[in-house]
């Protein structure tokens, strides 16, 4: 049950998203990261479908960079935004793509902003937003702790307080959460909140098991 | 739940003496989820056009921008604002367009022909025209909105009177509707300037 959610503080825009990836029942990787950074200063959080979710953000991606570069100069958010909803609403009728987005970034003029833009393809400026089955629970908890202009820290408690009732009262609630930052500074990955590590590759070495038929058992390490 | 009940909207436009207003509710939902209270779906076409655009949200916001484009090419070319009659035609025709896969909006056109004199209008969501002397309506909660509408509008009045009238009508009816309301703007148009101011009602 994918769950994003993002708001704006003072001077920085965080989006916080699950890192499960899930096919039918089976938990496939629990550090999926959902969140994209498009460019120096923009963040793009997506769940959905997964193949629409890497298909459409790499595209995304692919073409706000080369905007930059055709132009030299970057995007404003609200441009990247709006061009990112042309897209979707372009395929709507056609063969549409079943993404969930926030999308996030710092701008000099503007400071930072927040959109939320919908698998239809509504697109809505936010100081606070959410989506899946999490935005039941933490809509309200944002409604009731969000202030404009939050520090980070502030800000952060308010993220894991939201995470905590995602996975407290959540039936299928993932396990792992992502924390990324836009300010002044640039886009980055800020912190993960997880309660299980995805264990890598093969299991350690062991010693055989002694059997009787075996005449010489020799351990290799 | 039916296509157009998806966001929720209301909204209503009347006529006034040599003025008219547009009123809209503010809020944008997902089924029964509220997502925003300053959703905007009053748009300016030039200084004395205005339309709003009730329905499916994304088919609101891209009915603007294809309006919008069009209004600007049409200004680029004639060297003048669209005449609200016009306009009016330019959206039926646009709506019809899509006939067999349509916007899934309404859109109430209000402007100020050349004599001052106002014109409102609405069309269905694929394009069918329908001019009113008086008022009209659309968005989820229009049957409130008719009803309303109908027992608190007098003929001829003055800017003042029509922005009470008009936020009255608007307010009590999004009241009986679970999907719309959360607020409310409204735009009073005079010849010589346009007034806007947002309504404070019941955020439920």
């Amino acid at each position: 049950m994918e769950c994003i959610f993002g708001l704006v503080g003072d001077g920085f825009a965080l989006v916080v998203a699950d890192t499960s990836q899930v096919q039918s029942i089976v938990v496939q990787k629990t550090n999926e990261d959902k969140i994209m950074i498009l460019d120096s200063h923009k963040l793009l959080g997506v769940t959905g479908e997964s193949g629409d979710r890497v298909q459409f953000s790499e595209y995304i991606q692919k073409n706000i960079l080369l905007y930059q570069y055709k132009n030299g100069i970057a995007l404003s958010t609200s441009a990247a935004a709006n061009f990112t909803r042309g897209e979707l609403a372009t395929a709507l009728r056609k063969n549409p793509y079943q993404v969930n987005m926030m999308i996030a970034g710092w701008d000099k003029d503007v400071g930072p902003s927040l959109y939320y833009l919908d698998y239809i393809s509504t697109l809505h400026k936010l100081e606070k937003g959410g989506m899946g089955y999490g935005a039941y629970f933490l809509l309200s908890l944002m409604d009731r702790y969000f202030e404009k202009n939050m520090s980070l820290e502030k800000a952060l408690e308010l993220v894991d307080k939201c995470i905590e009732e995602v996975r407290s009262r959540l039936v299928v609630s993932p396990p792992n959460f992502v924390i990324k930052i836009v300010d002044k500074d640039g886009a980055r990955e800020h912190s993960w909140r997880r309660t299980v590590e995805d264990k890598q590759g093969p299991p350690p070495t062991a010693a055989p098991i002694a059997s009787p038929m075996a005449e010489d058992i020799s351990v290799q390490s | 739940m039916s296509i157009t009940s998806y966001n929720g909207s209301a909204l209503i436009a009347m006529v006034g003496k040599d003025c008219f207003a547009i009123a809209s509710d503010r809020r944008l939902g997902v089924n029964f989820q509220t997502i925003a209270c300053d959703f905007q779906r009053i748009f300016k076409i030039h200084d004395t056009l205005y339309i709003g655009l009730s329905g499916l949200a994304t088919d609101v916001q891209t009915m603007h921008q294809r309006l919008q484009f069009r209004h600007k090419l049409y200004q680029l070319r004639e060297e003048r604002n669209m005449r609200p009659e016009t306009f009016a035609s330019l959206v039926s025709a646009i709506l019809y367009e899509k006939r067999f896969g349509p916007y899934f909006c309404e859109p109430i056109i209000a402007g100020l022909n050349e004599d001052g004199t106002p014109f409102i209008c609405t069309t269905d969501l694929i394009g069918a025209k329908q001019l009113s002397k008086d008022f009209v309506v659309s968005g989820t909660a229009s049957e409130s909105l008719y009803g309303a509408c109908e027992s608190m509008y007098k003929p001829d009045l003055g800017p003042d009177e029509l922005f009470e009238v008009i936020s009255q009508a608007l307010l009590s009816s999004v009241d009986r509707d679970c999907i719309s309301g959360w607020g409310g703007i409204v735009h009073v148009v005079t010849p010589g300037q346009v007034v806007t101011k947002t309504l404070k009602g019941r955020m439920d």
